[in-house]
């Protein structure tokens, strides 16, 4: 199980805020196809991760990193702190 | 080093008093302090989401890289989240060094990391309807020079 987190308009997108999910995916990637996959908000919320940042246990990560004994993962636009 | 992510308002006037109270050595401090401003024309309020728990964590890691490479005496930052009245203050920095150049660096140094390294999300709220704020190119080159 891993807690899946959204932010700003993703969030808006996906309409919820964190989800708990059950997968087998090995890399973030595998894991945003895996969300593409299941429903056309996702699908259109993912369409384009170059607009995207990722977090993995509250530490910027990149898209091909493993998930392996990670316990929450972060989807969000970039910053606009300041 | 005191680091705040906060809803509540706060007098950047009062924090900088007590912040530079109290060190006798320190020769120079620098803050600065952002505020919500209507550039368009009909801004209601700025939204401000945050990712609670990584936001402290993010921040507190630049500013010991900060504290550390400018050799910074103390450091005060201030960032608030949630719905924010135009004229507010948004966040502040202040940096606390013996010498000047470094207090300004470390407070650009935090000001550009703060802008793009730290989870928060802005969104403009009109009486047209509200947009999140892209991130800029400039922001992210800013980072650069670090």
């Amino acid at each position: 199980m891993i807690d899946v987190l959204y932010f700003a308009w993703l969030r808006e997108r996906i309409g919820l805020p964190m989800e708990r999910i059950e997968t087998s995916a090995a890399t973030v990637r595998d894991l945003v196809e895996e969300l593409r996959r299941r429903e056309d908000r996702y699908a259109l919320a993912f369409s384009d991760t170059a607009a995207l940042r990722v977090a993995l246990d509250q530490e910027l990560a990149e898209f091909d990193a493993p998930l392996a004994g990670v316990r929450e993962v972060a989807f969000f636009p970039p910053m606009t702190g300041g | 080093m005191r680091v705040r992510v906060q809803q509540a308002a706060f007098d950047a006037g009062a924090e900088l008093n007590a912040f530079s109270a109290g060190h006798s050595d320190v020769g120079a401090i620098v803050s600065f302090t952002g505020i919500v401003r209507d550039i368009h024309g009909g801004l209601v309020r700025m939204e401000i989401e945050h990712y609670p728990g990584m936001t402290e964590r993010a921040i507190t890691e630049f500013a010991d890289h900060a504290r550390a490479r400018w050799g910074l005496v103390d450091l005060l930052i201030i960032h608030r989240h949630g719905p924010l009245p135009v004229g507010a203050p948004i966040m502040m920095v202040a940096t606390a060094a013996a010498h000047r150049g470094a207090a300004f660096e470390a407070a650009e140094f935090l000001m550009d990391y703060l802008k793009s390294r730290a989870p928060f999300w802005k969104k403009e709220v009109t009486g047209e309807g509200a947009a999140w704020v892209a991130a800029t190119d400039a922001d992210e080159d800013a980072l650069g020079r670090w």
